[in-house]
């Protein structure tokens, strides 16, 4: 490796990183605006114009309190657990691609953390990690509410990752359609949503030419399974039986104060926008959109791929806002029920569906 | 397919507010329930009760005669009030005694305006002022020397330095003394009857009933 190649790498890194961070600070303070608006209220006003410094202060704050370690815990997995849940978070926000890729003399920079040829597998495997932190959060705390909402964590966890997962591998099968051979890669997704549906069908090209090439219009069922299942994912209401304020306290961080409570905090709000990220790439169509590269001076052409990612990935932040103000939450089995009944059951169907489309399409029909 | 139709009805009640609480947009804010209050004050209703005031006369005498009545209608034991003869040669009070020691415990009042309505003499009001906290327990407890007015009409304020202070409050006296004056009898409705204060006494006269039914038909705050 040499060193332009380094930069252009610890660049993509810090870049992602950086992006990140900043948009979980406003995420925090737009979540308060939003759920504000919807109860009448006007949310924070104090701290910077309209409060977007609020998220600011309570993280100096709870920065500058003391993170108390009660007499019973585990402490080496207490202490560890905060990380498990920062850590995956952060991870996972570094596959997705979040802008048109550009140059630097030679060397070209994409927009995206690391461009895994296994993206998808390793996005599984962190929102996987971050159960851990749920589970040992809770297990090592050494008191019963945490407990509690561990146990709940994980069997929540458990069955909507099928889901989950199910819904992913319905658009892997149909991505791999769009171009040459199958992938896993964010990146490559992405550009095989580039266009419009009207280059793939011909023959309805006069009405299809204005509906962008992305994944969500073919694969509906496969967007509504997995959007139900990354809000139960990141244990947002009207899933959050694990943090569930009203019966268990805080639910698995209720011995958590100081910063170490502040990671759980941060590490929701990160599995937010990179949960919202990764669907709108892989339904949405990532960083798509037009250009206009003729018309428009190179640096603005350039800026609004991420632009088009950024409205794409909040508006589906805002369903997460919009939902948690209105839905109150799931009792228990009401949960089980949706999981194992519908949405299990619900992506198996149409991943049958969706594989013997694919199956006639190439191969023909068995009697042809 | 009813429980996305249920959803959806609820997503749309929360929708509609925000687009109606926000201060930007068609809707403007017209549900927003939010006052900004050291920035912004709401107007208070008429007959507010808020800090209390000890009136004089127009001529500078004291109208307390220390009769103790408001001490014993207080439901919350705070006033505590000692009489003592006038001096014959300087009276501060137009009757035999006058209001010696005066102190209402702010912490424990209730402000209920028993006192004012057990008062003989309307030496006790209430004004419109409400921001009274205190650092200690001592400076809660209000004497005579705040509770008086001076014999311009003007009352002391605890803290007229404050930001917050807003002195005309302290001369806004509250509505029950203007429903229950004269003025509030059928006869006098419209009139200004009540002059007895030197300083706040320029108030408007109680609305006719006529009025406060209008008004509390076109708006709540009436």
């Amino acid at each position: 490796m040499t060193w332009p190649e380094f930069g252009v790498i610890a660049l993509r890194v810090v870049l992602t990183f950086g992006l990140l961070l900043v948009l979980t600070i406003i995420n925090v303070w737009l979540e308060r605006k939003v759920v504000a608006g919807m109860q009448s209220r006007i949310g924070p006003m104090r701290a910077g114009p309209w409060g977007i410094l609020q998220t600011v202060a309570d993280g100096l704050k709870l920065f500058f309190k003391e993170s108390i370690t009660p007499r019973k815990v585990e402490l080496g997995l207490y202490i560890l657990a905060p990380f498990l849940a920062v850590v995956p978070a952060f991870l996972i926000f570094m596959m997705v691609p979040w802008g048109r890729p550009f140059m630097i003399g030679e060397q070209e920079v994409a927009l995206q953390g690391a461009d895994l040829n296994i993206g998808l597998l390793f996005i599984l495997a962190m929102s996987s990690m971050a159960v851990y932190a749920v589970v040992l959060a809770g297990w090592s705390s050494g008191s019963k509410y945490p407990l509690l909402g561990a146990v709940r964590g994980t069997a929540q966890a458990i069955s909507y990752e099928a889901a989950l997962g199910l819904a992913m591998v319905a658009v892997v099968m149909f991505s791999a359609t769009q171009g040459d051979g199958g992938t896993l890669s964010l990146a490559e997704i992405v550009d095989r949503q580039a266009g419009t549906w009207g280059d793939v069908i011909p023959v309805l090209e006069p009405i299809l030419q204005f509906v962008p090439r992305w994944n969500i219009f073919p694969q509906i069922v496969a967007f509504i399974i997995f959007f139900i299942a990354i809000i139960a994912e990141t244990n947002r209401a009207p899933f959050d039986l694990v943090e569930a304020e009203q019966e268990l306290v805080g639910g698995f961080h209720t011995e958590y104060s100081g910063m170490r409570f502040a990671m759980f905090f941060l590490a929701e709000y990160v599995n937010i926008f990179s949960m919202c990220a990764i669907a709108a790439t892989l339904f949405l169509g990532g960083w798509n959109g037009p250009t206009f590269d003729d018309a428009l001076p190179g640096f603005i052409s350039g800026i609004l791929p991420t632009v088009y990612f950024l409205i794409k990935t909040y508006l589906l932040v805002f369903i997460f806002f919009w939902l948690r103000a209105t839905l109150p939450r799931l009792r228990y089995d009401q949960l089980m029920t949706l999981g194992w009944k519908r949405l299990i059951p619900g992506a198996l169907a149409w991943l049958v569906l969706s594989t013997l489309v694919i199956a006639f399409r190439q191969f023909g029909m068995p009697w042809s | 397919m009813g429980l996305v139709s249920e959803i959806w009805k609820g997503m749309k009640v929360t929708g509609t507010t925000m687009l109606k609480t926000i201060a930007i947009g068609p809707f403007g804010g017209s549900e927003l329930v939010t006052t900004q209050y050291p920035k912004e004050t709401r107007q208070k209703p008429q007959r507010f009760h808020g800090r209390h005031v000890l009136n004089r006369y127009p001529d500078g005498m004291e109208k307390c005669i220390g009769c103790q009545l408001c001490a014993g209608a207080c439901p919350a034991n705070c006033i505590h009030v000692r009489g003592m003869d006038n001096d014959p040669a300087h009276p501060t009070s137009p009757g035999e005694r006058f209001g010696f020691v005066y102190e209402i415990n702010m912490l424990r009042c209730i402000f209920c305006a028993l006192c004012v309505e057990a008062c003989p003499t309307e030496a006790i009001t209430m004004t419109h002022l409400f921001e009274m906290s205190t650092t200690n327990r001592q400076d809660a407890i209000y004497t005579k020397d705040e509770l008086l007015m001076n014999r311009d009409g003007s009352v002391p304020h605890m803290f007229p330095d404050d930001p917050l202070a807003d002195l005309d409050e302290l001369l806004v006296a509250d509505g029950w003394v203007r429903a229950t004056a004269p003025s509030g009898m059928a006869a006098y409705e419209g009139v200004e009857a009540w002059q007895a204060t030197p300083g706040p006494a320029d108030w408007a006269p109680e609305p006719s009933q006529e009025v406060l039914d209008l008004r509390s038909q076109g708006d709540s705050d009436g």
